[in-house]
């Protein structure tokens, strides 16, 4: 039997308390590992509003999906949340009514200072804990992951550091990133042991704008837990219109603008497609008022941010989903459609098209392109039983314990591997 | 002597549930029974029901020399029959003192007159029957929601038969001129037309509370003597605002009810009396004509159409919604007919507004929704619905 392995991982954001797909990600990678033999300490911020007993029982029950009761959550107060930027940390430290005024005290001034504050109460959990490896996800815990690090020296081990990078700033901002963000980043990529990136697209990015050496960085897919979806319920709209689907943060990012624009082609060739989009963000009002701008108003319907089984709803709801993305590290939900039965049109800039055959691949500045694509999957049945028969049963295939596979076999390398530390 | 003449608006809309994109194609229930009748009720009781007890008392106290004005849409009538018609009843005890007068508009409080003529008249209509049937009243005088007013709207209100109509004294259609004259309308013969003294107007229904207004607090003495100030000025003082002024947007702690209780005997005292508008337009001959090519309104500083159709959202859901008329009306069908009309209140047009300066605060105390795209996705979902209906019929 396999030594168990103990890791204490660092996350923001864990279902139902997500707002993106770095919670979705964690949360089938630690479902992925507890059944490969780990047991995982997570640790991760937890926003006001939430009173800590009812935050912990939540994520407990989420927990128990998860195998053997192999995980245990530790949480520190803070405002952190995953897709913040300097200018919303501000906002919410200050502008947030719900906050009370004694615990905003608490908070870092700004954004890093509460990064750095957040990094210094995961060393107090860090010393309490014991463990083998140290797993951090995206550049906010990085800091985090450093100090625990700094712990286990202390004890006199060196305990291998992961950084797991699921997007970097050039992503996020659509290569205008913020140096002090960057900065955090690269750190942590270059303090850690083992970088792993969501994808071969991923790896380079941080090959080419961190320096990071190409043999430290593996290349770890992320995945679904494939499950048959079985739903009866009829959407009374199917009935008169073909739904063309968005899903995702309304941020430069995710390309909504450019999915309006799709939609404006599409509108204009025919009358009777809808488009439906799933997602809040900075970009939300500018993308309501852009879709009445364009004079389509009436065909794009918003849908705002939903919990995940609505999301599979709107899903099941659609004839086809479109990921536009500008850069996209990974993109899990373009395997959530497949699951749910809908065909899918991917940004070619993204981790997902790299491991998915039976998807259209295209460029997402390709308006024309993507526009006939689309009503070609809509109308055109051979293209269409094509791609939903292929992908369903491709999708079949997808399960996070390969995922967790790979990463247990890099904590034990790495273990094996280790330096000891100098006298 | 300067006559003052009072009108008050009563109005509710009946707002939208947050019509799910799921449910578009479920057909109907599109609005938030709930929520309305909550608003009902906390604005009947802060509002409607003691406001009319004090102007009821004010009426009888000054042997009928006070008098007033309402005019009160077909939405808010609905509302006060399904949840709370003691209101109802307590406006038909004013009205049958026979010192209160009662105004038509559009049954459900829209801006049809911007789209569709027909529609607008159709509203009208509507409108006159329910006062008949509810208040056995026959109003002689026309607003337009939101006193939307030009040339235009006078030739229709004659048309229909009117004596009179309302319209704000904006500073732009008035220039040197004064609000407190009866004018006629471009291009009418016999209406008459009665402008806002929005100043006076707005010292009540927006600053009566403002504690940096260089006239706080304001008294009813301080307040008779800026009317009397108008003598050898002008024949009228107008004094048109939202009944909510009273306890609502006014809350009752600033002392507004006290304020109105006062006001009528310092106004009377100083030599001036109180007029209905149909006793205005009976006593003073229009002072000139007045040209109004361009529509003004009551709302904001701007004092335009702004508001309501002032971006994209707002313009995209009129559009689609008058777009619809004529299809509509030729189902037939009564039930799709009234939800279509009642997507035609201003309201919700308004809370899509997203101008944000020297009218933002007011804007958001009447938002039904945290922001105004809410408003547009929670319209135009309903919207999609009735047209996946109107396709079905």
């Amino acid at each position: 039997m396999q030594k168990t392995i103990k890791i204490l991982m660092f996350g923001w954001e864990f279902p139902p308390f997500n707002s993106g797909g770095l919670g979705t990600a964690c949360y089938g990678l630690t479902r992925g590992l507890s059944r490969n033999n780990a047991e995982i300490v997570f640790v991760l911020p937890r926003a006001s509003g939430v009173k800590n007993e009812n935050y912990m029982k939540i994520l407990n029950t989420a927990a128990l999906d998860i195998d053997n009761g192999s995980i245990k959550f530790k949480t520190i107060d803070s405002i952190l949340t995953p897709y913040l930027s300097s200018e919303s940390y501000i906002n919410e430290r200050y502008n947030n009514t719900k906050i009370e005024v004694d615990e905003k005290l608490m908070y870092g001034e700004d954004l890093f200072s509460e990064v750095m504050r957040y990094s210094q109460e995961a060393k107090i959990i860090a010393s309490k804990e014991e463990y083998d490896v140290i797993h951090c996800h995206d550049w906010l815990t990085f800091p985090a992951g450093i100090e625990a690090k700094k712990i286990a020296k202390m004890r006199g081990i060196n305990t291998p550091l992961i950084a797991h990078v699921h997007a970097t700033e050039f992503d996020r901002t659509a290569g205008n990133p913020n140096q002090a963000v960057y900065n955090v980043e690269r750190h942590g990529m270059h303090k850690a042991d083992a970088v792993i990136a969501v994808s071969n697209y991923t790896k380079n990015m941080v090959m080419n704008h961190y320096g990071i050496d190409g043999k430290k960085i593996h290349v770890i897919h992320n995945s679904i837990d494939y499950m048959p979806s079985y739903s009866s319920e009829e959407f009374k709209i199917k009935k008169h219109h073909k739904i063309v689907l968005f899903v995702g943060r309304m941020t430069i990012q995710k390309g909504p603008d450019h999915f309006l624009w799709i939609a404006k082609k599409i509108a204009e060739k025919d009358d009777n497609i809808r488009f439906v989009m799933v997602g809040s963000g900075d970009m939300f009002p500018f993308i309501v008022e852009e879709a009445a701008n364009l004079g389509i108003g009436d065909k794009v319907f918003f849908a705002d941010f939903m919990p995940q089984k609505d999301v599979e709803r709107a899903y099941r709801m659609a004839d086809v989903y479109v990921m536009p993305s500008l850069s996209e590290p990974f993109g899990i939900t373009a395997l959530e459609s497949m699951k749910n039965g809908t065909p899918v049109i991917v940004s070619k800039q993204s981790g997902v098209s790299e491991i998915i055959k039976n998807c259209i691949i295209v460029d997402f500045w390709d308006i024309n392109r993507i526009a006939d694509n689309i009503i070609n999957v809509l109308y055109d049945s051979d293209t269409r039983n094509k791609l939903v028969g292929g992908s369903m049963e491709e999708i079949k295939k997808f399960s996070w314990n390969e995922p967790a596979r790979k990463c247990i076999q890099l904590y034990n390398s790495l273990i094996l591997n280790k330096k000891p530390l100098p006298a | 002597m300067v006559s003052v003449c009072f009108y008050f608006q009563v109005h509710q809309p009946h707002r939208l549930r947050k019509y799910h994109v799921f449910e578009i194609g479920n057909g109907g229930n599109y609005f938030d029974e709930e929520k309305n009748e909550a608003i009902c009720r906390k604005v009947s009781e802060k509002c409607y029901l003691p406001a009319n007890n004090l102007i009821y008392d004010l009426i009888h106290e000054t042997d009928g020399r006070f008098k007033v004005c309402y005019s009160i849409t077909g939405a808010v009538l609905e509302q006060f029959e399904k949840y709370y018609p003691k209101v109802t009843e307590s406006f038909i005890d004013l009205v049958d003192t026979g010192l209160v007068e009662l105004l038509d508009e559009t049954y459900y409080h829209s801006l049809a007159f911007l789209y569709s003529e027909k529609e607008f008249m159709e509203q009208i209509e509507l409108h006159r029957k329910q006062m008949k049937e509810i208040f056995n009243y026959k109003p002689r005088v026309f607003r337009n929601t939101e006193l939307i007013y030009n040339n235009r709207v006078a030739q229709l209100a004659e048309k229909m038969g009117y004596d009179g109509v309302l319209a704000e004294g904006a500073d732009r259609v008035l220039g040197w001129r004064s609000p407190n004259f009866v004018y006629r309308p471009t291009a009418t013969e016999e209406i008459k037309l009665m402008l806002k003294n929005y100043r006076l107007s707005d010292d009540i229904a927006f600053r009566f509370s403002e504690r940096s207004w260089e006239g706080w607090p304001l008294t009813a003495d301080k307040f008779a003597s800026w009317v009397s100030a108008v003598n050898g000025n002008g024949n009228v003082v107008n004094l048109f605002m939202d009944y909510e002024t009273f306890g609502e947007h006014q809350w009752e702690d600033t002392g507004i009810f006290q304020f109105l209780k006062h006001l009528p005997r310092k106004i009377l005292d100083g030599g001036n009396d109180f007029k209905t508008p149909s006793e205005v337009l009976s006593s003073y001959k229009p002072m000139a004509e007045l040209d109004i090519h361009h529509i003004v309104s009551w709302a904001d500083v701007e004092r335009d159409l702004s508001a309501w159709m002032g971006n994209r959202m707002q313009q995209t859901a009129m559009e689609q919604l008058y777009g619809m008329e004529q299809e509509i009306k030729e189902t037939g069908d009564y039930q799709l007919i009234e939800d279509w009309r009642k997507l035609q209140t201003g309201d919700h047009l308004y809370y899509m507004c997203t101008k944000w300066f020297n009218d933002g605060d007011v804007h958001k105390y009447f938002n039904a929704y945290d922001r105004p795209h809410d408003a547009f996705i929670a319209f135009m979902n309903v919207l999609a619905d009735l047209k996946i209906r109107l396709r079905e019929s």
